[in-house]
């Protein structure tokens, strides 16, 4: 077995732990707006169905965001605890993008989680609303900070370098970096879409074990329908961005088509292939002539460089990110051809009654998590060997650690977080298995929320019959 | 021209001590989490902090960001050095985080997330002590870099101030419940009350002698003649708090063995600073060498002075709608 140098195994458990980070985050940015959505349905129309369901995603979303905040706090230490080369070398710019975050969407978050998780009788429908909102929006501004900074390191702009550091110069060049824009607009539009996959996913479960009341049927069109709008959005805007990259990370598209070399008048494209970095081909490619060129130039004979005409050490590693790219596109094909069918279904009236098409929602239910992670890992490694692009390579912004205490403290985290966030998956599921509604029956030996209950019952806007019954009664009439 | 990073030293000075206030009971609950087997009593327990315990870690996350953003040397030259402490404290948070969430959906292994939560604040506790001796015992930087061994933190010393932290942070937490209880729960929290504060007299005491051995220069500055006129009253002040407390349990008082005891913790934290200064890593590094460029001290104070305000109004927002007495049965779990 080969033993891996403390700049491996420092990378190793970057990735681990950011890797186990982002998927909460995206649960939670998503799950926050839905729920304020919800809510706000809810105070608008005063149908039970919305408080259900506003009620039962808050549950998921707590401990979903448990985890993530957790997560996180090891990321915002991780930077001087490992990289403390790179800390020095550019956290004048990182630092204070980062002190932005924590200020403006951290405190932002937790100052009102608490009201929202547990105040809701403590503040009125109005205020309670507010806080919703303030954690939805903190999310957001959470995700823009943090962008700004990956962003940076991507495509470093605004800055000098003096006495071998970085010396921002103008912080709105930083911020508005050249690929930030494209890179916001895809990884919120991920953390959306994601999030409607597993709300859809889990009303589709509910929906073939029979389950036809209000709460799931509203979930499963609601989620679907963002859907419909997001995946093909997500296809525009991931172009977009693919052209961005070309123009600046050359070698990162180069990486990611398993191109070697600079094909003159109209590069094609490989649909599969095995990208060999010592023989320097693709094996087995599947290529079809131009369409490289069409889809990364918007042109038939747009020329695109070969990884040969960037020095080896300069080149990222294609097999990974040719593969992880595919993965992220592949899925995302199928989430636009699942958001096209719905429609079919919807329009035909058969959304609630097609047992096959729910069967297709719960398998895609994880494919958001699996296409971000896919997209991060193409975007990471495809930017390598550099951490902040062109100025600072990988190999030089790690810290002055020795290799056993990386390796130890590798391990801790790797028992800790799947010991941790594994049960904490396993609870999220099995909330998600309950589903929306199922509190308000649970039996009195249950210790389960005990003060929502209460509350519930003494806020509710139509007072008396049970829930069940109601909902069953309104049918799904309204919901074309 | 304005010392932008004088300004800098200070809310991040600050910010560590709203940490120390407001996380110190909410770790505490954890420590003092044994003493209480009854399940129905833990529930209380961890419901008086369940709203805010997010935001009283942020204060974490804000210390660490604005060294990485103001003193970018500092955060990486004395986060290396403390590498191991480190992660096992964010190790302990993890477990005691998760088991906010938790601990009231499961039935089954409920015990083990008690488990989880005594054992994750008290670890996390701990080791925030052996990185705050350890730092105070001095860091070795060479070219913006630490230049010391792995395990440079691992002395006496460092591994009695984690202890003397464990016990500051249990005094704030019974201070915390005998705010938020009544009836049975509270009586025994004003008898545990006596105790945990002679305790932390006695390890004060220990650690004040201790650290002048530690380092000469800290010894010069509180020992030379004219300081310690100065110095004398912190001593005092100490003692009078520690009397303080006493009273106000006989007699009952509820708000104030909280707040004496966060006077004492406060009291501990200027000594502190006064033995450090003007370094940001003792021995060497000054808060001016420390220093990030211009530019970025002055983007990140801009927010952080107009910031900062509305985040206290909003925290204490967040305490006054939360206000009162927990009881068994209310404010439930989510
Ligand atoms: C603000 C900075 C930042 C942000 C937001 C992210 N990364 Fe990153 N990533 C880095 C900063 C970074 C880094 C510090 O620059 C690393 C560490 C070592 C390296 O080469 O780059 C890195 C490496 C790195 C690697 C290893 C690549 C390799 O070594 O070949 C992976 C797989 C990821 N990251 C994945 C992610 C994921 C899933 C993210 C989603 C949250 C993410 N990164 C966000
Ligand atoms: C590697 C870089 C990252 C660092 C250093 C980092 C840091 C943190 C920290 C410290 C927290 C906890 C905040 C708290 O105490 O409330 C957190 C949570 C969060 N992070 Fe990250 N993070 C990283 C990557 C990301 C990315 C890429 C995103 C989104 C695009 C993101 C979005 C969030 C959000 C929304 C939260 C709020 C908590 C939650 O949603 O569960 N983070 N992060
Ligand atoms: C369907 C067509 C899609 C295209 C053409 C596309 C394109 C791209 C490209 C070119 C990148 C790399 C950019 C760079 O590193 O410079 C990227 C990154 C990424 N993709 Fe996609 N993508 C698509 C779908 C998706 C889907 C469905 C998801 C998740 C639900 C997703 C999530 C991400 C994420 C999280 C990143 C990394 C962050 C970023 O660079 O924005 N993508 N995508």
């Amino acid at each position: 077995m080969p033993v891996l140098s403390a700049l491996e195994l420092a990378r190793i458990q970057f990735a681990f732990t950011v890797s186990f980070h982002i998927v909460f985050p995206a649960l939670s940015i998503g799950l926050a707006s839905f729920i304020a959505v919800l809510e706000g349905l809810w105070l608008k129309t005063g149908r039970q169905v919305y408080l259900d369901l506003c009620r039962f995603w808050s549950r998921v979303f707590a401990v979903g965001f448990g985890m993530g905040v957790v997560s996180g706090v090891v990321m915002s230490y991780q930077f001087g605890t490992n990289w403390s080369a790179f800390s020095n070398f550019a956290g004048s710019v990182t630092g204070p993008l980062l002190t932005y975050e924590v200020l403006t969407a951290f405190f932002l978050e937790a100052g009102f989680l608490g009201i929202m998780l547990f105040g809701w009788d403590k503040v009125g429908r109005r205020g309670h609303f507010a806080a919703t909102v303030m954690v939805a929006v903190g999310t957001l501004i959470s995700t823009f900070w943090i962008l700004a900074s990956n962003s940076w390191m991507q495509t470093p702009a605004g800055y000098a370098i003096v006495d071998n550091r970085i010396v921002p110069t103008d912080w709105f060049a930083v911020i508005f970096n050249p690929s930030f824009p494209y890179r916001l607009l895809h990884m919120s539009l991920s953390a959306f879409i994601a999030t409607s996959l597993l709300v859809a996913g889990t009303a589709g479960w509910h929906l073939l074990k029979g389950r036809r009341d209000q709460a799931i049927k509203t979930s499963f069109s609601m989620a679907l329908g963002m859907l419909l709008v997001l995946a093909p959005l997500q296809a525009v805007i991931g172009d977009a961005h693919g052209l961005n990259t070309l123009k600046h990370q050359p070698a990162k598209i180069a990486a990611m088509e398993g191109l070697w070399e600079t094909e003159k008048g109209g590069t094609s494209l490989n649909l599969f292939g095995i990208p060999d970095m010592e023989a320097e081909q693709t094996r087995y490619a599947v290529s079809i002539p131009h369409l490289g060129s069409l889809i990364l130039t918007h042109s038939w004979d747009g020329e695109i460089q070969g990884l040969k005409s960037f020095a080896p050490e300069d080149r990222p590693n294609s097999l990974v990110v040719f593969w992880s790219f595919r993965v992220m596109v592949g899925l995302g094909v199928l989430m636009i051809l699942l958001a096209a069918v719905s429609l079919a279904l919807r329009k035909g009236g058969r959304l609630y009654e097609t047992s096959w098409f729910q069967r297709c929602t719960v398998l895609m239910s994880p494919t958001g998590f699996i296409a971000l992670l896919a997209g991060w890992v193409t975007t990471e490694a495809g930017r390598q060997p550099w951490v902040v692009y062109g100025l600072l390579r990988t190999a030089d912004a790690a810290s002055p650690v020795s290799r056993q205490q990386v390796g130890v403290s590798l391990m801790i985290f790797v028992v800790v977080y799947f010991l941790v966030f594994g049960t904490g998956i396993y609870y999220l599921l099995k909330l998600l298995h309950k589903g929306p509604g199922a509190d308000e029956h649970t039996p009195a030996g249950e210790r389960e929320p005990i003060g929502a209950t209460v509350t519930y019952s003494g806020r509710r806007p139509l007072s008396g019959a049970d829930d069940r019954i109601e909902s069953e009664q309104q049918g799904g009439a309204d919901h074309a | 021209m304005l010392d932008l990073s004088l300004i800098w030293a200070g809310i991040i000075a600050l910010g560590v001590f709203i940490y120390v206030m407001l996380d110190g009971f909410d770790l505490g609950i954890g420590i003092l989490f044994p003493f209480f087997p009854d399940e129905a009593e833990r529930d209380v327990m961890m419901n008086t902090v369940a709203p805010v315990w997010d935001g009283n870690e942020t204060w974490l996350v804000l210390g660490g960001a604005g060294l990485f953003a103001a003193f970018p040397v500092v955060y990486s030259a004395v986060l290396s050095a403390l590498y191991l402490p480190l992660i096992l404290m964010l190790v302990g948070l993890i477990f005691r985080g998760v088991a906010f969430e938790i601990r009231a959906k499961a039935t089954r292994t409920r015990h083990w997330w008690d488990l989880a939560f005594i054992a994750g604040s008290g670890s996390a506790t701990f080791f925030q002590g052996v990185a705050l001796g350890a730092y105070i015992q001095g860091i070795p930087v060479l070219n913006r870099e630490f230049a010391g061994g792995g395990f440079d933190w691992l002395s006496p010393f460092s591994l009695f101030t984690g202890l003397g932290l464990l016990v500051t942070y249990a005094v704030l937490g019974c201070g915390w419940l005998i705010i938020k209880t009544e009836g049975e729960l509270q009586r025994k929290m004003f008898a545990l009350m006596r105790p945990l504060t002679a305790l932390l007299l006695l390890m004060i005491a220990l650690v004040s002698l201790w650290t002048p051995l530690v380092d000469p220069a800290i010894a010069r500055r509180w020992f030379s003649l004219p300081n310690l006129f100065y110095l004398l009253p912190v001593p005092v002040a100490v003692a009078l708090c520690v009397r303080g407390i006493f009273r106000a349990v006989s007699r009952r008082q509820e708000k104030a063995p909280y707040f004496l005891a966060l006077a004492i913790a406060a009291l501990g934290y200027v000594g502190f600073l006064i033995s450090i200064w003007p370094h940001l890593v003792p021995p060497s590094v000054t808060i001016w060498q420390a220093a990030a460029p211009r530019s970025s001290q002055a983007f990140a104070l801009v927010g952080a002075l107009i910031i900062i305000p509305i985040i206290l109004v909003y925290t204490a927002l967040g305490y006054w709608v939360f206000r009162g007495k927990v009881r068994a049965g209310d404010g439930g779990y989510h």
